[in-house]
């Protein structure tokens, strides 16, 4: 067991791994923007994502949620490979969010975590029609997990709510709970807290550790460094679709070429999504 | 709203002088109607006696009366309504329906000599309340003071208004007269506008939220006791089936179009395709098939045949969306009339006898009830319609559960979820192309099954029906009554069957006043009659209040 310290002072790191990425490529035509990147997830881990605009966090993660296939290289997830199709990896236990937000706007609260639920509940259309007790049992406890995950995220009064009226800062946790309806062993967050005050910022930082203490592995990209090193276990940093270094966080931290990728870096191209 | 309002100052300065206003407009619109309208006794019914309204006197006495409430209501200014709007409706309305009187009165006479004392009071009167309205200064209504009744009186009022709308159905198929049925109409939107702008309907509305079952099966008791207004006569009850029809169809259009968001061209094809298994299988000496299943069978081949048809048109083309799917989907409907054209045995099987269709089906017998025969009961004449229109009811019923039910399901959910951000969804788990075929071959099966009972409705099937225009009006017929509702649907469809029925005088402006129609729904309202909450917002982001009532409706629901 290795033990790691953060905000939370020590916590144990399973030694299991859960994700593993073996060199990973992604090439849009003549554009490399992920290279041969190599990611290993282990059980309980937070792992961080970081890097200057354009580096590929966010191409990395849809390589690994199947939203892009990847060019070269593999995705395991318990020891599977992961095939690249988004309906596949979330039925496989990985979830993630948006970095630009992408809830169901004209559903409340409670239908997104809903929706969360639907690869994880069976109802076909015949069952939908004639309303069995199965049926009903199933959709009972539908809604008695989405409010459940609500609840957990501190959405339990906004249940009713549209989406789109939610406040900024709800909207990033109900997007949270949306993954988490989906029962994932790993859940991969693209900037939690971007937009957020520090209160919230720091309120997002106790529930990815909630969700730690739940069993899951957790993946984040952020910007906000004190967030990242505060947070993670082991933190990668990523510059021009290359991992750069990666170790933990004060290791990262201090490291002189992740500085300069930082504020040398300005030759970097705006490719990130 | 500025537009239809007085400056704010002189509104404030003459706001209390509005009640008075509308309640003298009401009282002569009230007093006209008891007036003679006309010299001429032949037209727009008999509307030149004295102290005996008929027709278009009695609406104008109706807008009176209801002018009058409102204006009782501003001056004791409840606030969870909004008289002044409503008032303002209510007075653009009766100008329209007065003017309407007139210009009928001045053309079917040969000028305005022939217009009396009434309609010149009764247009004074409508000004009035138009001016009363105007007047008024905005209210803020406060959904919140709506006053809560008990169960018992919201259940009487549902049925007062079921009672409203059978007797106000019966009387309007009634009238034959086009210019009496023009005023009648426009006295009936006036009515309805007036009482959603004031903020009647939302509270209509959340009553029927609050009793759900009772307003169906109030509404189902209605649609049953139609046939019974009706005596026998099946001019009416012909076109009240063509309306289950399409009602049934178009709500089946409703799943792919107004659940899934996938705009699909040649829905029809599906209507055809049930009605060409319908019409195969029946016992028609020009039947092509010699099997001759009973009915209950023929339905279930119907619903099988156009969902099998909805999968191999879906399979391929749903991986494209948006505007390529609605031209994929517009080309197959197109295929499919001009198959059934040429499969007459020269360029390929004989299935269909091309161009002559297949005529002479017969009516359906069930166990011994013959559908066309006329049936006498409680003392009424039910004729064929009448028989298929229960029939069709029961269809209706059916579909409606359907749809309900699909839309209130884990798949609803995930058709909603597909429209609103398709790889949201899709990344969240959901099967999205599984899903969009599913909506494609449920909603195709429900037209292939209302297309069997066409086919024995109309007792010949033939390509011709199944052009590209009947698919237009079907989509017209959900986008204007509202995607993703029951209720907007089966109002837009009898909307669109209705009216070029009953306006046949100028039936060559049909399509001019339906495209125009259309037009004008785009411009006020986008998201339809009867709006989903969600498809409202869609339209009117930037509305708070709206967003607040949607939230406030949720939470009432949730209770």
């Amino acid at each position: 067991m290795t033990v790691t310290e953060n905000a939370q002072g020590a916590h144990e790191v399973g030694e299991k791994v859960i994700l593993e990425a073996s060199n990973v490529t992604m090439r849009f035509g003549g554009l490399t923007a992920v290279a041969d990147v190599s990611m290993q997830v282990h059980d309980g881990e937070i792992v961080g994502l970081i890097g200057p605009n354009g580096a590929g966090k966010t191409t990395f993660f849809n390589c690994l949620t199947g939203m892009y296939i990847p060019t070269e290289g593999r995705v395991t997830l318990n020891g599977e490979e992961l095939p690249p199709k988004p309906l596949k990896v979330v039925q496989a236990g990985m979830a993630r969010t948006f970095q630009n937000i992408r809830l169901f706007a004209n559903m409340t609260a409670l239908e997104n975590v809903m929706v969360g639920r639907y690869c994880r509940t069976t109802s076909k259309a015949l069952t939908s029609v004639l309303r069995g007790p199965k049926f009903r049992r199933e959709e009972d406890a539908t809604i008695s997990r989405a409010r459940e995950l609500l609840e957990y995220v501190g959405l339990g009064d906004s249940a009713e709510h549209l989406a789109r009226n939610l406040p900024y800062g709800d909207q990033r946790r109900l997007e949270i709970a949306r993954a988490l309806a989906t029962d994932p062993y790993v859940l991969l967050l693209d900037e939690p807290t971007a937009g957020m005050n520090p209160r919230e910022t720091e309120e997002t930082m106790n529930l990815i550790f909630k969700i730690r203490e739940g069993g899951l592995a957790v993946v984040v990209i952020e910007h906000d460094m004190r967030f990242i090193f505060n947070l993670c276990d082991r933190v990668l940093c990523l510059v021009r679709g290359e991992v750069l270094v990666e170790g933990t966080p004060s290791e990262v931290q201090s490291d002189h070429r992740v500085i300069e990728a930082y504020i040398g870096g300005d030759d970097e191209t705006e490719e990130d999504e | 709203m500025s537009r239809l309002e007085f400056p704010e100052a002189t509104r404030v300065r003459h706001g209390a002088k509005a009640p008075v206003i509308a309640l003298a407009g009401g009282a002569l619109l009230l007093v006209s109607g008891l007036l003679s309208w006309s010299y001429d006794d032949r037209i727009l019914g008999d509307i030149s006696i004295r102290f005996y309204p008929a027709g278009i006197q009695v609406y104008a006495m109706v807008l009176g009366a209801v002018a009058i409430v409102l204006g009782v209501l501003l001056l004791r200014r409840p606030p969870w309504l909004d008289p002044g709007r409503g008032l303002r409706m209510l007075g653009v309305g009766s100008l329209v329906v007065v003017v309407v009187a007139l210009v009928a009165i001045a053309a079917q006479t040969g000028g305005l000599i022939n217009a009396n004392e009434g309609v010149w009071i009764a247009l004074v009167g409508a000004l009035a309340v138009a001016v009363s309205g105007r007047l008024t200064p905005a209210v803020e209504v406060d959904v919140r003071t709506w006053p809560r009744l008990s169960s018992t009186v919201e259940i009487l009022l549902i049925a007062a208004l079921m009672a409203v709308v059978l007797f106000v159905t019966a009387y309007t198929l009634g009238l034959d007269d086009a210019g009496t049925f023009g005023c009648l109409l426009a006295t009936l939107i006036t009515l309805v506008v007036a009482a959603a702008a004031a903020g009647l309907g939302d509270y209509v509305g959340f009553i029927g939220a609050n009793n759900r079952r009772v307003l169906i099966l109030a509404a189902f008791v209605v649609a049953f006791l139609f046939p019974f207004t009706q005596n026998g006569s099946s001019a009416n009850m012909s076109i009240a089936t063509q309306i289950l029809i399409f009602a049934g169809t178009a709500l089946g259009l409703n799943i792919v179009v107004g659940l899934a968001g996938l705009l699909d061209l040649g829905y029809i094809a599906f209507l055809g395709t049930g009605a060409y298994v319908g019409a195969m299988l029946s016992q028609s000496a020009f039947a092509t098939v010699g099997w001759k299943p009973p009915f209950v069978i023929v339905m279930l081949c119907g619903m099988t045949v156009a969902a099998i048809f909805g999968l191999i048109i879906g399979s391929p083309t749903l991986r494209v969306s948006g505007d390529y799917l609605a031209i994929v989907t517009l080309g197959f409907g197109e295929i499919f009339r001009l198959a059934m054209f040429n499969l007459d045995g020269n360029n390929g099987p004989d299935l269909t006898n091309g161009p002559n269709g297949i005529p002479g089906i017969p009516d359906l017998n069930f166990f011994g009830f013959d559908f066309g025969e006329t049936h006498t009961l409680l003392g009424v004449p039910l004729d064929k319609f009448s028989n298929y229109y229960f029939l069709l009811l029961a269809f209706l019923a059916f579909v409606i559960l359907v749809f309900v039910r699909l839309n209130n399901s884990r798949l609803g959910r995930g058709w909603v979820a597909i429209r609103e951000d398709e790889r949201a969804a899709e990344a969240m788990g959901v099967n999205t192309f599984g899903l969009k075929l599913l909506a494609f071959a449920v909603g195709a099966s429900l037209a292939g099954l209302a297309g069997t009972i066409k086919a024995h409705v109309d007792t010949s099937v033939t390509p011709d029906q199944y052009i590209f225009l009947e698919s237009a009006f079907l989509l017209a017929a959900v986008v204007l009554g509202g995607m993703g509702t029951v209720t907007g649907v089966l109002v837009g469809a009898t909307i669109l069957k209705l009216l070029p029925e009953k306006l046949r005088q100028v039936n060559e402006y049909r399509l001019l006043a339906f495209g125009l129609l259309l037009v004008l729904m785009m411009r006020f309202r986008p998201e339809g009659l009867v709006p989903s909450k969600r498809r409202q917002l869609e339209f009117h982001q930037q509305d708070e209040a709206l967003s607040d009532l949607a939230e406030a409706e949720h939470l009432q629901e949730a209770k």
